[in-house]
Formats: structure tokens, C-alpha cells, sequence
């Protein structure tokens, strides 16, 4: 990857990513973050920072469609890679109709790990659409709520996977 | 949390990734999956001048199974890719399943069997069922390629015999064999993302009733992954019984040195081998590779 030297001699690189669908091209800094090229050079700020060292998935985004902590992985490495992050669940200004169970089974206390939570549980009904609740227990496992509200995220997730949904 | 500054690069091929390395010096380290690199680098552990990516070596991601050779495990292949594998389920289930424990599931869509192996953390996952089944890695550097048995590839806490000057870890092997059972169990404090107070994998190779051959591997309980061989030779060519089991976990407390930590008093951790060794001899002999 071809590096651009400023007058300093500070290294920039270009990296190619795609973020809910829009392409982007961003020059970066070899130590940027997907977390801060999200946040800070985009503007999409509903990825959140918590622990920043991979335990508690509040920065979880899809990274061609796999659940990563965005705090973990260089904006370097998502080159050319297709992103999706919690504004990008939603179609059309309708709430998908996870979104919709979290408001519905109040699934949502803080909010801060909701993103995270979001998009864990996009990533398993995408893969599974009928899991069992030990299947969504799992796939929410590297998200940590610290209002401790998991009995309704699991009520809801299992809520959308079975449609009972009012969207 | 922000990373010190480095240089990035991203070679097309191993060649330049090792010649990369070779020209950048030990102050530059390989990428690969990030999940342990990074964190020691925001925690000011690493600095590293440079950062040699290898996503580029899509190569080295893949899994497949060789006839007369064994699993073959690209060293890039990341532990969810290794778990949902099909051909590593129909072969070593047990490495599926171990894989599955590890850490929480954003961690394992990013990290790789290479890095866990590099990293070489007493507590790692996947060493113990690996040295339990005979794997032997690969690596390659500036003076070609060797491979060396897993078990003897750790020295230390975070030390194993790569080289730091350009050498990779390529891939992982495990043997064709004949053994017909192994299984890696874990005692966590949690059950996502624990690091193992103690890990033992077993692989047995049972004739009837009779255990013909046993390799018992310790994880978290010594500086390395341990080898437990006295603790297979009061098993081998006996016909297994409950009490034959015990007798061979406790030998197995007398193959380790833990440590007492935040996780767990050393005193705790030699009674979870004896129990764990117990039990993992136990599902290999009754269940097969699970």
C-alpha cells in the first residue's frame, strides 16, 4: 500500500471502504481505527467506544457481514471491505424489524451497548433466522450490557426471529 | 485509546512479507487477525516500527484435508472460520469445539490460529488439543521454510522459536492418525470470554476397552503447554476404568507448576487438572473426537 509523506514526513494512506452501502475514500493514518475513521472522519457516530480492547462490543460493527470490534481492527485492514453499522440497519427510514423488537420488549436501558447488541443479533438471523434462545445467547455473548438487561435483548432478538413483531 | 504512531504495509506475497521483515528489522511485526497485537500496543506493551499486514496471503486461510498428510490449517485461517469448518468437524471435531471457546465471537471472526500460536499465551485454547493430536507449524522465512512439532515450538510466556527477523507462520498440520477419541475442556469463569484457569486436551487411540496409546496436554498450568507423558504411561495398555482415570489425573497434577492468580490459587488449579484430566480421558475414550 502506497504511503503519502507530508511535509513532516507523517505517513498517510488511502483506504477504499464501504459504509451502509456508500463508497468512501479517506486518507488515514496508519494507526486510525475503523472505530475513529467511523466516527470521526465519517460521522457516523452510533458505533460506540467502551472498553476499546475487545471485551465488551459496544464498537461491534459488520465487516463483510461478520460481527468485529471496530475498535480492534486498523481502518487499513476494512480496505476495500463493505461495512455496516448501526445506521445501516435500518431501510427506507423503517426500523428493521429487530430495532423494532428492542423498543417494543423494552430491550433498551442506557442504549450504549444497543448498537452492538443490534448488530450481533443482524449477524445471526441472517445466518440463522430461527435460532434457539441458547443460539442467541451465543451470538450476543461478546456484547456486555451493564444494565444487566439481557433477559429482555434475548426476549427480543427471539421476538424478531418469530415474528411477532408490530412493525 | 490511540495507537503510537507506525508504518503500514501491506505485501502481495509471503516472499515480500518476509523480505519486508528482513529489511524493517525486529522492530516491525507481522498483522495478522490484530485482536492480541493491538491491545498490547494500547496498553503500551508493544511498539512496533512497523506493521506488516498479511491479509493479502489470502492463501494462507485456507483449511483442507491431504490425504497421507492430514488437516492442513492456513495459519490465517480466524477460529470462527476453523469451527464452522466442515472439513475440520468430519476429521477433529475437538479443534472445532475448541475453537468455539475461545475468547467471545467479534474476537474469533478476527483472529487467527497463527496469531494464538505466535502469541503464545500459557493460557491459549487451541495449544493443548493441537500438541494432543501431533501437530507439527510450518514457517517461512528469508532461509526457507522448516517445521517443527508443536509441542516443542513454546519457550516461554509469550516466547516460542520463531524468528523474529522475517520468519512466518505459515500453516498447521495435524497428522493423519489413528487415534479415536480427543476432546479439549476448559474451566472458565465465565463462559465467553474467560481466559482458561486450566485447559486439558486428551487423544486416546482405544483398542475395545483397552487404551493402546494417550497423549494428555495441559494448557495454563506452566510457563508452556505441558505434555503429561507420565500421566499417559499409567494408562496405556490398561483397560480403562473409572479408578484407572483418577489414578491418571493425578499423576498429571505431579507434570504441572501453576501459578496462583486472579483466576484461580495454584492449589485450585492442580485439583482442576486431576478432575479435568479425569474427564477429558473420559469423553475421549467413550465419544471420540468431540
Amino acid at each position: 500500500m502506497q504511503a503519502i509523506a507530508d511535509k513532516q514526513g507523517v505517513k498517510r494512506y488511502l483506504v477504499d471502504v464501504t459504509v451502509n452501502g456508500d463508497d468512501y475514500s479517506v486518507v488515514v493514518k496508519a494507526n486510525t481505527l475503523l472505530v475513529n475513521l467511523l466516527r470521526d472522519e465519517i460521522d457516523l457516530t452510533g458505533t460506540k467506544k467502551g472498553c476499546e480492547l475487545g471485551d465488551c462490543g459496544s464498537c461491534t460493527v459488520l465487516l463483510d457481514g461478520k460481527p468485529v470490534d471496530a475498535c480492534l481492527v486498523l481502518a487499513l485492514e476494512a480496505d476495500g471491505c463493505d461495512v455496516i453499522t448501526i445506521e445501516g440497519v435500518a431501510q427506507h427510514g423503517e426500523l428493521d424489524k429487530l430495532q423494532r423488537s428492542f423498543a417494543d420488549n423494552a430491550a433498551i436501558q442506557c442504549g450504549y451497548c444497543t448498537p452492538g447488541m443490534i448488530l450481533s443479533a443482524k449477524a445471526l438471523l441472517t445466518r440463522n433466522p430461527k435460532p434457539t434462545e441458547p443460539e442467541v445467547r451465543a451470538a450476543i455473548s461478546g456484547n456486555l450490557c451493564r444494565c444487566t438487561g439481557y433477559v429482555n435483548i434475548v426476549k427480543a432478538v427471539m421476538a424478531a426471529a418469530s415474528g411477532e413483531v408490530t412493525a | 485509546m490511540y495507537l503510537p504512531d507506525f508504518d503500514y504495509y501491506a505485501p502481495e506475497s509471503l516472499a515480500e512479507a518476509t523480505a519486508l521483515l528482513v529489511e524493517l528489522g525486529p522492530a516491525a511485526k507481522p498483522l495478522a487477525g490484530g485482536t492480541d497485537i493491538l491491545v498490547k500496543m494500547k496498553n503500551g506493551l508493544a511498539s512496533p516500527s512497523a506493521l506488516v499486514s498479511l491479509k493479502n496471503l489470502t492463501e494462507l486461510r485456507d483449511i483442507r484435508w491431504e490425504p497421507g498428510r492430514g488437516l492442513v490449517i492456513g495459519a490465517l485461517a480466524t477460529h470462527n472460520q476453523i469451527r464452522d469448518s466442515e472439513v475440520v468437524q468430519q476429521h477433529f471435531l475437538s479443534i472445532s469445539q475448541a475453537a468455539h471457546q475461545l475468547a467471545n465471537n467479534q474476537i474469533r471472526n478476527r483472529g487467527t490460529i497463527g496469531g494464538n500460536l505466535v502469541n503464545a499465551i500459557p493460557s491459549a485454547d487451541l495449544p493443548p488439543i493441537l500438541i494432543a493430536l501431533g501437530a507439527s507449524v510450518t514457517m517461512v522465512g528469508p532461509d526457507g521454510a522448516r517445521t517443527v512439532p508443536l509441542e516443542s515450538f513454546f519457550t516461554g510466556p509469550s516466547c516460542c522459536v520463531i524468528e523474529p527477523e522475517g520468519e512466518i507462520l505459515t500453516e498447521i498440520v495435524i497428522p493423519e492418525q489413528d487415534t479415536t477419541g480427543s476432546t479439549y475442556i476448559k474451566f472458565g469463569l465465565r463462559k465467553s470470554g474467560a481466559l482458561a484457569v486450566v485447559g486439558v486436551a486428551t487423544a486416546v487411540t482405544m483398542d475395545g476397552d483397552v487404551i493402546r496409546k494417550a497423549r494428555i496436554c495441559l494448557g495454563a498450568v506452566y510457563k508452556v503447554p505441558v505434555l503429561a507423558e507420565e500421566a499417559a504411561k499409567v494408562i496405556e495398555g490398561k483397560t480403562w476404568s473409572d479408578e484407572l482415570l483418577e489414578q491418571a489425573g493425578r499423576t498429571a497434577v505431579g507434570c504441572c507448576l501453576p501459578i496462583s492468580d486472579i483466576r484461580g490459587s495454584d492449589e485450585y488449579r492442580r485439583d482442576l487438572v486431576r478432575v479435568f484430566t479425569r474427564r477429558a480421558l473420559k469423553r475421549a475414550i467413550t465419544q471420540g473426537h468431540v
